[in-house]
């Protein structure tokens, strides 16, 4: 990667990155990091990540980083953006930490309207535990726990978190959908979720990505897979009031 | 700012109170909390009185995320606790674990309810092994247990002192009997008794950004191979290790040549305190030894007490042998002439129980 391409804040000592050949994972850092740059926010962020995949970018970033699980990320951030309202505090992880068992603190910190901004990754697997199915599995789809397709009328629907959120923000919040397909848009959306974070307001960007290790797919297949299947059910969109 | 208590003021309250009064006297600026009975009026009084004294609060949406939000904020340099109890403790494990990991200096007041699960909300000692070794880890907390609101406001003020100095979770073990009920005690301005502020500084930022000690600038809580926790946990539990005997308090009554030491802990070592004295006064050889740290156990203290106990010991608790584990465990490797124990799980014991569970 060139030194133009790859953003200033990245931390050139953790690279190459840790993530799989064809991940999304690194796309999705990358928007966030040109977002970051074209800001000049390196200064004053503190970047948190989850358990699972979003782990290995526990390094990743110039500024201060740590790493929790569960979604906790979204509760540290809250107590680390109150103890320091200066800090630009973003919240990484993927879709089980922030869909199932986080997702308790993703809905208070939007009801709460806390200044911090949540990145999720949907990728519709668990990944790094082994590829089970997750809120974000779409009908049908195979994984290790929904070995002959996820049957919707056992397990339900899956989750179009933006939208769930769109019923509890405040006006001022900011909500999206992107997608590694067009980073640039990507990177445009967390700029605004940002913004909305320094205007006072929570931001939530849900990033649609590929796991071509748990998919079991070509590079062709994996591309597919995001753009049609994901991308038929899951709408690139800002969620505006 | 106005003062948090006047000097040497001499006050009649709740424990609830108490622990709220020596949080905002250590300097602490943030609370974290989650209704649980019985230690709801530590988050009552603490939210009245915050704002005169420009501090924070939080009701979060549960335990996981009072603990974690804690985290967030000592990770930045600011002092903050949460109050817990029963199912709370039990939710507190998992941001607990992850500052025994990261050597978070959170601080949690639990005022122990009956267990197991909801049960009630009146009184027990059952979170003693919780609190001590709840973690999926090594058990690498501070655990204070105390017997009156004298001991209450002092080692809740402590305990703010001695997380940050070593940087270890640190628990106050109350119960329900303490939180409720009013008692006599003195107030006081640490600043006035020689005690300089909490030793607090960011965990977590840029280097250089503070001149007290660097901040790490990233900090993880997931490791690829076996070797490189090991050597993380090798000096984590080095550490420990080498605090202990500055952190281990307890209490003794007693001489040479008894017949048997009574141990409890927290508020039953109060009512034991009280047998052991009566005992005592007619003449009967009994001693008396008092943990005021659970974690870091007082093992050599209770080592040389049952030197001078004849080896036997009377374990008294309300719970079915929690601090009776954590003695036997410190009692050392030469055999114990007696090991007696009187366990009431969630029931408070009185002078007069003890007295009688007490055979020379």
């Amino acid at each position: 990667m060139s030194e133009r391409s790859m953003p200033r804040c990245w931390n050139r000592e953790s690279k190459p990155h840790r993530f799989c050949p064809g991940c999304g994972h690194g796309l999705v850092l990358k928007a966030l990091g040109m977002a970051i740059d074209e800001l000049d926010l390196a200064g004053r962020t503190v970047f948190a990540c989850d358990i699972g995949c979003s782990l290995l970018a526990w390094d990743f970033f110039t500024f201060p980083s740590l790493q929790t699980h569960h979604g906790r990320t979204t509760p540290v951030m809250v107590g680390l953006k109150r103890a320091d309202p200066d800090q630009i505090a973003v919240a990484y992880m993927g879709d089980g930490g922030g869909y199932a068992i986080g997702l308790q603190h993703l809905i208070s910190a939007a009801l709460r309207d806390d200044p911090i901004t949540v990145i999720l990754v949907n990728n519709t697997v668990y990944a790094m535990t082994g590829g089970q199915m997750a809120p974000t599995t779409l009908p049908g789809q195979k994984t290790e726990t929904s070995p002959f397709g996820r049957d919707v009328d056992a397990t339900g629907i899956p989750v179009k978190g933006p939208e769930m959120l769109k019923a509890v923000v405040h006006p001022e919040a900011y909500l999206a959908r992107g997608t590694v397909a067009q980073v640039l848009k990507l990177k445009k959306a967390i700029q605004k979720g940002l913004e909305a974070q320094m205007a006072g307001h929570f931001s939530f960007i849900e990033a649609l990505s590929t796991c071509p290790t748990n998919w079991r797919t070509s590079a062709s297949a994996t591309w597919a897979f995001l753009e049609k299947e994901m991308g038929d059910y899951y709408k690139v969109a800002e969620l505006m009031h | 700012m106005p003062q948090t208590a006047r000097s040497e003021q001499r006050s009649f309250m709740t424990g609830n109170e108490v622990v709220a009064r020596a949080a905002l006297a250590a300097g602490a600026e943030y609370m974290f909390g989650y209704p649980i009975t019985p230690q709801n009026e530590i988050m009552h009084y603490w939210r009245r009185l915050a704002p005169r004294y420009q501090r924070g609060f939080l009701q979060t949406e549960d335990e996981l995320s009072a603990g974690f939000a804690c985290l967030g904020a000592v990770l930045r340099g600011k002092i903050a606790f949460s109050a817990t109890a029963g199912p709370g403790t039990v939710l507190f494990q998992e941001p607990l674990s992850m500052a025994e990991m990261m050597r978070l200096p959170v601080v949690v007041i639990v005022q122990q309810r009956g267990g197991p699960s909801t049960a009630t909300v009146i009184y027990s000692q059952q979170e003693v092994t919780l609190t001590c070794f709840g973690g999926n880890g090594e058990g690498l907390r501070l655990v204070y247990s105390t017997s009156s609101h004298q001991e209450l406001y002092d080692y809740t003020i402590k305990a703010f002192h001695q997380a940050w100095r070593y940087r270890f979770p640190t628990f106050v073990l109350g119960d329900g009997y303490q939180a409720k009920m009013r008692e006599a005690l003195f107030l006081y301005n640490p600043e006035d008794r020689g005690m300089g502020a909490v030793p607090a500084r960011p965990l977590l930022g840029h280097k250089g950004s503070n001149g007290n000690g660097e901040p790490q600038l990233h900090l993880r809580n997931a490791f690829s191979v076996e070797e490189e926790l090991a050597e993380i946990l090798r000096k984590h539990l080095a550490d420990f290790d080498e605090a202990a005997p500055y952190l281990e308090e307890h209490e003794f009554i007693g001489e040479p040549g008894a017949n048997l030491l009574v141990v409890a802990h927290g508020i039953v070592g109060r009512a034991a305190r009280e047998a052991v004295e009566e005992l005592r006064r007619e003449g009967k050889k009994v001693n008396f030894f008092r943990p005021l740290t659970l974690r870091p156990f007082p093992e050599k203290a209770l080592q040389q007490a049952l030197a001078n106990s004849n080896r036997s010991m009377l374990v008294v608790e309300s719970a079915q042998g929690q601090l009776g584990s954590l003695c036997r465990l410190a009692s050392g490797h030469e055999a114990l002439q007696r090991f007696d124990t009187f366990y009431r799980p969630g029931v408070g014991i009185t002078t007069e129980e003890i007295r009688e569970a007490v055979t020379l």
